[in-house]
C-alpha cells in the first residue's frame, strides 16, 4: 500500500510538469485557433535563455554569479526574450497568414519550431546545463521516517508553482479587461473584432503569456533533467494530455496532466512487469487514444452551445 | 458637409466574386436609414465595407470612397472606426456566448479609458434602456433567448459610446412583439442619445415605419431609394417587397406583372 502511493504521488506530481506544457499549448490554442507546434521549442529557448543569462550576467557585468540578484534578473531577461519571440511571431508568422485554415497555420508553427530551436542554439551554444534552482530532489524527511512513502521536495516544489502559476492565469482571465478581452477573442473572434478588441494585440499577449508559461516549465524540467535538446520532445509529452483533457480548457490540461502522470508511473510499475516493461513510453498514447473514441472533445472540452 | 456617405463603392470577395456593384448611400447625421433588400442583395456586405470588417472575410473594397464626417475611412482598422464611433451589430447577434451577460457590455468598453466609476455609469445607461439584460446579467449568453441576445449585442455596442451604428438585421429570428420592443429602443436611443443608424432588415415593413429614408438594393446595386413614407407607400415596393398590392390578392397578371417590372428594376 505505502509502495502504490508512493508511486501515485510520483506520478502526479511529474503529471504537474507534463500539465504546464500542456498549458501553452491551450493559451495559444483558444485564443487563435491555431494549434502551436512550437510550444516544445519554446520551452527549450525559454529555460536556455535563462541559464545563458544566469552565465552572462555575473561574466560580463561582475555581478555575483548565485545571487538572488542574478536569479531574478535572468528570469526577467528570459520572459522579456520570449515577449519578444510572442511578438515577432505574431508579425512575422501569424499576421501574414491571417484568415487561412488552420491546417496552414499549424504548418507555419512546425517552421517555426525549426527556426526557434536554431535559434535558441544559434544563440546560446548546444551544450548541456544544469540548472540550479536550489531545491533538492530528495524525499521529504518526515514523510519518510513516519510513513515509509518517499515524496520528492523537488516535485512538491514544482506542484506548488504549477498551482501559483495556475491561480495567477484563473485571475488574469477572470477579472482583467483583457483577460476578458482575451476570452471574447476566444469565443467568436469576428464579434471580438466588431467592437473593436483588436486581434492583434491579443494575440502578443497571449504568446507573451505561453511564453512565460514556457519559461517556467523550462525551468522546472531543465532543473530536472538538465537544460538540453531534448526539451523540445516535452511537446510531445503534452500531446496525450490535450486530448485527455480537451485543448479549450485549462482546467483539463491540468486534470489530463495528472491522470497522464499518475498513470503512466502506475502502469509501468503495475503492466510493466507482465510484458517486459518500457511502457511509460506510450502507454499515455494509447489512453489518448482509447479515450479519443470515447470523448473526443476530452474531459472539459468545450461543447458548443447550441441555441439561438 | 455630409455625416457618412459611400460613393459608388464595388465590393470584391476573395479577388473574384463581385458583390457590391456600385452601391451610393448617405446617411444624415441623428437619422436612421433603412438598407432593405432580399437575402443575398448585398445589405451585410455594406455595412461590413463600412465597418472594415470585410477584410477579416477575404473581401475588398475595390472602388470608391467611404466618408465619415468628411474623412475617408475605408483604410481604418475596425478598433480605429470604434474609437471613432462607428460600430457594427452584426447579423446574427453574435454574443460571446461562454461570458455572462454582464461580462459581454463590458467587453463592449474595450477601446474606451474609463475609470471604474464611468464603467458602471456606462453600465446602468445599457440597462436602464434594456432592463431585461439587468434581471440575466450573470446568465451565460449562450442560454439566453435570442431576444435577450440581441439586446445583448445592442448593449454591448452601446458601451463603446457610438455615435453611429450600423445595424445587421436585428428582427432576425424574433417573435414580432420582441422585434418592435427592440425597434422602439433602437428609436429611443436615436431620439434621446443621439445615435444615428443605419440599419439593414429583410423585415421591410417594419424597418420603414421607424425610419427616415431608404434605399433597396438589389443584386448589389442601389434600385430605389426614398423618404421612408414614401417608400412605404410606393405601389412597386409594396408589391415587391412587402408582398401587399392595393387589388388585393395576388393574380396571375400581377405575377407576371412581377416579372416584367423585376427585369426593368436589375
Ligand atoms: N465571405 C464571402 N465570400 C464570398 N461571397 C460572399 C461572402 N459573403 C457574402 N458573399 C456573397 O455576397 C452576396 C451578398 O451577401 P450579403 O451577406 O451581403 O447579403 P445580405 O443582403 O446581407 O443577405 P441576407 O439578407 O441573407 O443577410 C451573396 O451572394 C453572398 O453569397
Ligand atoms: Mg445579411
Amino acid at each position: 500500500m505505502q509502495f502504490f502511493i508512493e508511486v501515485l504521488i510520483g506520478g502526479l506530481l511529474s503529471g504537474v510538469m507534463y500539465a504546464l506544457v500542456a498549458l501553452g499549448f491551450v493559451l495559444i490554442y483558444k485564443a487563435s485557433g491555431v494549434f502551436n507546434f512550437a510550444q516544445g521549442a519554446m520551452v527549450f529557448f525559454a529555460a536556455l535563455s535563462f541559464v545563458g543569462f544566469q552565465e552572462v550576467l555575473p561574466a560580463r557585468f561582475g555581478l555575483e554569479a548565485g545571487s538572488a540578484a542574478v536569479f531574478w534578473l535572468s528570469f526577467l531577461l528570459a520572459f522579456a526574450t520570449m515577449v519578444v519571440l510572442g511578438i515577432a511571431t505574431e508579425r512575422i508568422v501569424l499576421r501574414p497568414l491571417v484568415n487561412q485554415p488552420p491546417i496552414t497555420l499549424f504548418m507555419a508553427t512546425i517552421g517555426l519550431t525549426y527556426v526557434v530551436e536554431g535559434l535558441a542554439q544559434m544563440t546560446w551554444g548546444a551544450n548541456v546545463r544544469g540548472l540550479e534552482l536550489g531545491i533538492m530532489d530528495e524525499p521529504i524527511a518526515w514523510l519518510m521516517d513516519d510513513y515509509g512513502i518517499g515524496v520528492s521536495k523537488f516535485d512538491l516544489f514544482a506542484a506548488g508553482v504549477a498551482a501559483s502559476l495556475v491561480a495567477l492565469l484563473a485571475l488574469l482571465f477572470q477579472y482583467t479587461k483583457v483577460g476578458r478581452a482575451l476570452r471574447a477573442v476566444a469565443d467568436d473572434h469576428q464579434a471580438a473584432l466588431s467592437i473593436g478588441i483588436p486581434l492583434q494585440t491579443i494575440w502578443r499577449v497571449v504568446w507573451a503569456v505561453a511564453g512565460f508559461v514556457a519559461l517556467v516549465a523550462g525551468m522546472i524540467w531543465g532543473a530536472r533533467n538538465g537544460v538540453q535538446f531534448a526539451l523540445t520532445f516535452t511537446a510531445l509529452k503534452a500531446l496525450p494530455v490535450l486530448i485527455l483533457g480537451g485543448f479549450t480548457s485549462v482546467p483539463g490540461a491540468i486534470v489530463g496532466g495528472l491522470i497522464i502522470g499518475a498513470s503512466e508511473k502506475l502502469a509501468e510499475v503495475y503492466v510493466g512487469p507482465l510484458v517486459g516493461g518500457g511502457i511509460e513510453g506510450w502507454f499515455p498514447y494509447m489512453l489518448a487514444l482509447a479515450f479519443l473514441l470515447v470523448r473526443p472533445e476530452g474531459l472539459f472540452g468545450e461543447r458548443h452551445i447550441d441555441r439561438v | 458637409m455630409s455625416y457618412l456617405s459611400l460613393n459608388n463603392i464595388e465590393v470584391i470577395y476573395d479577388h473574384v466574386i463581385l458583390v457590391l456593384k456600385g452601391v451610393s448611400l448617405e446617411v444624415p447625421e441623428g437619422s436612421i436609414v433603412a438598407l432593405l433588400g432580399a437575402n443575398g442583395a448585398g445589405k451585410s456586405t455594406t455595412l461590413k465595407s463600412i465597418s472594415n470588417l470585410l477584410r477579416a472575410e477575404r473581401g475588398d473594397v475595390t472602388k470608391g470612397s467611404i466618408e465619415f464626417k468628411g474623412r475617408r475611412i475605408d483604410r481604418m482598422t475596425p478598433a480605429e472606426l470604434v474609437r471613432r464611433g462607428v460600430i457594427q451589430v452584426m447579423e446574427g447577434r453574435h454574443c460571446f456566448g461562454h461570458l455572462s451577460i454582464e461580462e459581454n457590455l463590458l467587453t463592449g468598453a474595450y477601446t474606451r479609458r474609463q475609470s471604474r466609476a464611468e464603467l458602471r455609469d456606462s453600465l446602468e445607461r445599457v440597462y436602464a434602456y434594456f432592463p431585461r439584460l439587468k434581471t440575466r446579467r450573470s446568465s451565460q449568453a449562450g442560454y439566453t433567448s435570442g431576444g435577450e441576445q440581441q439586446m445583448c449585442a445592442i448593449g454591448r455596442a452601446l458601451m463603446a459610446r457610438p455615435e453611429m451604428i450600423l445595424l445587421d438585421e436585428p428582427s432576425m429570428g424574433l417573435a414580432p412583439q420582441i422585434v418592435e420592443e427592440i425597434f422602439e429602443i433602437v428609436k429611443d436611443l436615436n431620439g434621446k442619445e443621439k445615435v444615428s443608424f443605419l440599419l439593414a432588415e429583410q423585415n421591410t415593413m417594419v424597418a420603414l415605419r421607424y425610419a427616415d429614408f431608404g434605399y433597396i438594393l438589389e443584386n448589389g446595386r442601389v434600385v430605389m431609394e426614398g423618404e421612408a413614407d414614401a417608400l412605404r407607400n410606393n405601389e412597386d415596393v409594396k408589391e415587391f417587397y412587402l408582398g401587399l398590392s392595393s387589388e388585393g390578392r395576388k393574380s396571375f397578371r400581377d405575377v407576371k406583372h412581377y416579372r416584367r417590372r423585376k427585369r426593368w428594376l436589375s
